[in-house]
């Protein structure tokens, strides 16, 4: 390697830094080393005039490599990684010191102090970029293919979006319409217009589109693969019909229907009607094809019928055929499965499975389309009460969250009974009426006014009535504190929403976090609803979490938007600050195989292998390595041992140190706010940038201590808003490992501890800083044998 | 029963009284009703299950003089069906301890005739003794 050449930049920051800070005196303290081939001062760096001066004396000087001590690398950081480029030299060389956020603004009043911080964290980053070098920036080649898993109402909207945006679009769905939830509701709340009329040209547009391979009845039985590129298995279950594109198709003359003499229930209705063993899901399936029901067709139980197959008159019938497996790649992914109804039997004093008259929410939705028929499948007597939250809001259950649609339905289904049949006598039970969106209010005061009752308080039970098929019912009403106990001719129970089957294998295939109500879990809850921890990967609609009709559309639409933003960059940058293993030293241990969460890490040739398509840059593999074999880069080992040298080596006798390992997203922009807020903790305060607090090995605990810390901090970020939730582990392992180490050298071990903070946490941070460091200047400090013992 | 209720450091001291005896976060009712509903006792009552927490709720003290505290059975009905997992009984049982502690006696064993001491099952008696008198 050539000789090292540093430029250092000292930003004055018109005056934010260099009002507190004694610039020419750090100049002073930084110059005169070997390989410093330069250290000026100007106002404002990120200036044009700055940058300039930058570019002449990397070029003059031939700098090879170069610290900005500025403002938060969140500020500039991209600034200045394009002032690199310009300078002809690679981004990585660079290093930025934050003496804005970090030093001068938190410690306007503390000047002196100030500066010698100051001189640590500039140390800290000359020290730091010694140890740098070039990074390139990988690129993956993207091309236009989305697979959308689920085909409801999300996986429509997705689909369309993308296909009308000339992408190539995958659309799974597993039953054998699509459609979904929506295409079986009889009307939709508040507006009361028939659903299936909404859905049904969606539905047909996905069918007809170029841009669209619909496969229904299908279902993915693997996915292999890395961030945009994944290859994906889908099993297409038989219909037993042969393929339309033969020239003898069938023509839906019914015949087979009326042969069939199965009997089976409608699950479209939902079983409110029956079927035959060969049928139509609904009457607005999409695709409008026949299918055999192997489960109960005579012909698969017993070979004993096979009348569809001699009445057809086009002889499209096919026993013979098997699951077929197709392959095939895509770039991204939206995964729009959907959801299941809490069933009923998870609250058994509703006797749902015993009483006749006590039905589901969906169950209502197919009587109410039916109840002007004459008659009706399924009659409904004159009164009829709902309960609401049967399954939500209920800890019983295990299931804390709100559904937000049982309150709704349940007011459009009270509603359309009482429009259609006004003589019924209407109650809806209720814990609170949540009528949060638009036009809800106003439809809950339509219902009160069609005469709907609306009584305060959530059943306790209900129980059948001897010799009849009334269902009795019990409850409070806690408004006038008197105990209802009533005969009912039907009882609706507006169950919720839980994530279903489908979703959880996806889960497993793709590696996604669920949050704690077993939802998927969004990358950040507030500014990347639709992204996934799996670069590539887009959620929408109830997979991730209840949500009524409008709000699955715009979230479908905002998941497809994301893709959109994916696959017009044509080539996808990494960021190639990843895990990558010496060779050299590894000895093939496969401690880290193991740790990566991601399956990022394979053996080849008894040595570690990273992928770097598959790892997200968490670092929770560096703990484990005994021999730190594996390393990651611009946050190398011996990057880190050099900061940790610098930031540590300005301390005096009787001070003292406490340094922070702080996760690039919550913590080091906590940091940030409290310098923006000019909020002033601890000026022995000492932090460092880390990827996540997973990164961090003992070694570089211990290290810290040998080099004079007094305590050492992890900050991440909390669990659910975290990048790397499952980095907590391997933290908590670390620490355990750093801590009976401190131990043994007879040093007490809550010197090390791990902290959650939010970005926001400014007055939990400076309480626990300046509580801590008080209690350290107190307490009998680490002597030097005792440090060099570790 | 007044119409009016004020809150202060005197319904605060006995929310906090009754909740460090019960163990129960009284806050956490979310006044459903679900525990009344249910209660096999409720017709017999003076207040209603989900009434006396909403009393507790509010720390108001005249939840003490109901009749519902004496009629409870502490059957649990409420307790394993709460939404909340709040344990009712538990809340009843720490009023009834607050009143026990007033040294009443509810059963004075002087006033039960003699033919129905003699009937009694020794266990009921003694029962009935530690529920309702101090």
């Amino acid at each position: 390697m050539a000789e090292k050449k540093i430029g250092v930049f000292l930003c004055q920051c018109g005056g934010n830094i260099s009002k507190t800070i004694d610039l020419p005196e750090v100049q002073n303290f930084v110059e005169g080393k070997d390989d410093i081939s330069v250290v000026q001062i100007h106002s404002n760096m990120c200036s044009g005039a700055g940058q300039k001066l930058i570019i002449e004396e990397a070029k003059d000087k031939g700098l090879n490599r170069i610290v900005i001590a500025s403002c938060s690398p969140h500020f500039h950081e991209k600034t200045f990684r394009a002032t690199m480029e310009k300078a002809g030299l690679n981004q990585f060389v660079l290093e930025l010191v934050n003496l804005r956020e970090h030093c001068s603004w938190p410690y306007k009043d503390q000047p002196e102090a100030a500066t010698e911080k100051a001189k640590d964290l500039v140390l800290a980053g000359v020290n730091k970029v010694r140890e740098n070098y070039s990074l390139e920036k990988k690129k993956i080649k993207m091309g236009k293919r989305v697979l959308v898993i689920g085909g409801g109402i999300a996986g429509i909207q997705a689909s369309l979006d993308l296909a009308d945006t000339g992408n190539e679009v995958y659309l799974v769905e597993k039953e054998p319409t699509i459609g979904g939830k929506m295409a079986i509701l009889t009307k939709t709340f508040p507006t009361e217009d028939c659903s299936a009329c909404i859905i049904s040209p969606k539905m047909a547009a996905a069918q007809d589109h170029p841009n669209i391979n619909l496969m229904t009845n299908s279902e993915i039985v693997s996915t292999v693969g890395h961030r945009l590129h994944f290859e994906i298995t889908v099993e297409k279950k038989p219909r037993y019909i042969k393929p339309e594109i033969d020239m003898d198709q069938c023509l839906i003359c019914e015949q087979c229907v009326q042969e069939c003499p199965v009997s089976a229930p409608n699950m479209w209705e939902q079983g409110i009607m029956q079927r035959k063993a060969i049928y139509i899901p609904a009457a607005l399936a999409i695709p409008f094809r026949y299918l055999i029901d192997d489960s109960v067709c005579l012909h698969f139980k017993d070979g004993s019928c096979n009348k569809c197959e001699t009445i057809c008159p086009q002889q499209v019938i096919d026993f013979s055929q098997k699951p077929e497996k197709v392959q095939f790649t895509v770039d991204n992914i939206i995964v729009a499965t959907g959801y299941d109804t809490i069933h009923p039997s998870e609250k058994p004093m509703f006797g749902y499975d015993k009483l006749k008259n006590v039905v589901t929410g969906l169950e209502m939705e197919r009587i109410v389309d039916h109840i002007t028929e004459k008659p009706p499948p399924r009659p409904v007597g004159d009164k009829v009460a709902f309960i609401q939250c049967v399954g939500s809001r209920d800890e019983q259950t295990g299931r804390e969250y709100c559904s937000r649609v049982c309150c709704m339905y349940a007011v459009k289904l009270a509603s359309l009974l009482k429009q259609a049949k006004p003589e019924k006598d209407i109650y809806v039970f209720y814990t609170d009426i949540r009528a949060y969106g638009k036009g809800f209010e106003e439809y809950y005061k339509r219902a009160q006014q069609l005469g709907i009752k609306f009584i305060r308080g959530k059943v306790a039970e209900l129980h059948g009535v001897p010799d009849s098929e009334k269902v009795l019912l019990k409850a409070e009403d806690t408004l006038s504190r008197q105990i209802i106990e009533s005969e009912f001719d039907l009882v609706v129970l507006s169950n919720g929403l839980k994530p279903n089957d489908s979703t959880e294998k996806i889960v497993n295939f793709l590696k996604l976090t669920k949050s704690s109500d077993g939802f998927l879990q969004e990358a950040h809850p507030k500014y990347k609803p639709v992204d996934t921890n799996i670069e590539g990967v887009f959620i929408c609609g109830v997979a991730q979490g209840p949500k009524d009709i409008p709000d699955t559309v715009a979230q479908a639409s905002a998941a497809a938007a994301r893709v959109m933003v994916t696959l017009a960059q044509k080539e996808f940058d990494v960021d190639p600050q990843l895990a990558f293993v010496e060779t050299e030293i590894c000895d093939g241990c496969g401690k880290c195989v193991a740790a990566c969460p991601k399956d990022a890490i394979l053996m080849k040739g008894g040595k570690a292998e990273v992928v770097e398509a598959l790892c997200v840059g968490c670092g929770a593999c560096l703990p484990v390595c005994p021999l730190e074999a594996i390393d990651f880069h611009n946050s190398s080992n011996s990057q880190m041992y050099a900061s940790i040298n610098g930031i540590l080596a300005g301390k005096k006798p009787g001070e003292t140190r406490i340094l922070i390992f702080a996760d690039n997203t919550c913590t080091y922009r906590l940091a940030d706010a409290l310098g923006i807020r000019k909020m002033k903790y601890d000026i022995d305060t000492r932090i460092m940038r880390v990827p996540s607090s997973a990164r961090i090995s003992a070694n570089l605990i211990l290290h810290s201590f040998k080099q004079g810390a007094d305590l050492v901090i992890l900050g991440d970020c909390p669990v659910a808003s975290s990048l790397y939730p499952w980095s907590r582990d391997v933290t908590e392992q670390t620490m355990l490992a750093a801590r009976a180490r401190l131990a043994e050298a007879g040093i007490a071990d809550e010197r090390i501890f791990f902290s959650e903070f939010s970005a926001g946490d400014l007055q939990k941070f400076t309480a626990m800083i300046n509580d801590l460091s008080a209690k350290l200047k107190q307490a009998e400090p680490i002597t030097e044998e005792q440090r060099q013992e570790l | 029963m007044t119409k009016k209720i004020v809150l202060n450091e005197k319904t605060l001291a006995f929310q906090k009284k009754v909740e460090e005896l019960s163990g129960e976060n009284t806050a956490m009712c979310d006044q459903c009703g679900t525990c009344s509903g249910g209660c096999p006792f409720v017709e017999e009552m003076d207040i209603t299950p989900a009434q006396l927490m909403r009393k507790v709720m509010l720390g108001q003290e005249d939840v003490l003089e109901c009749d519902t505290l004496w009629i409870c059975a502490t059957c649990n009905t409420c307790t394993v069906r709460c939404p909340r997992k709040l344990d009712v009984s538990k809340i009843a049982e720490a009023l009834r301890q607050i009143k026990l502690r007033d040294e009443i006696n509810n059963l004075d064993i002087n006033d039960l005739p003699k033919n129905v001491l003699k009937e009694l099952p020794q266990i009921a008696l003694i029962a009935a003794l530690r529920k309702l008198s101090s």
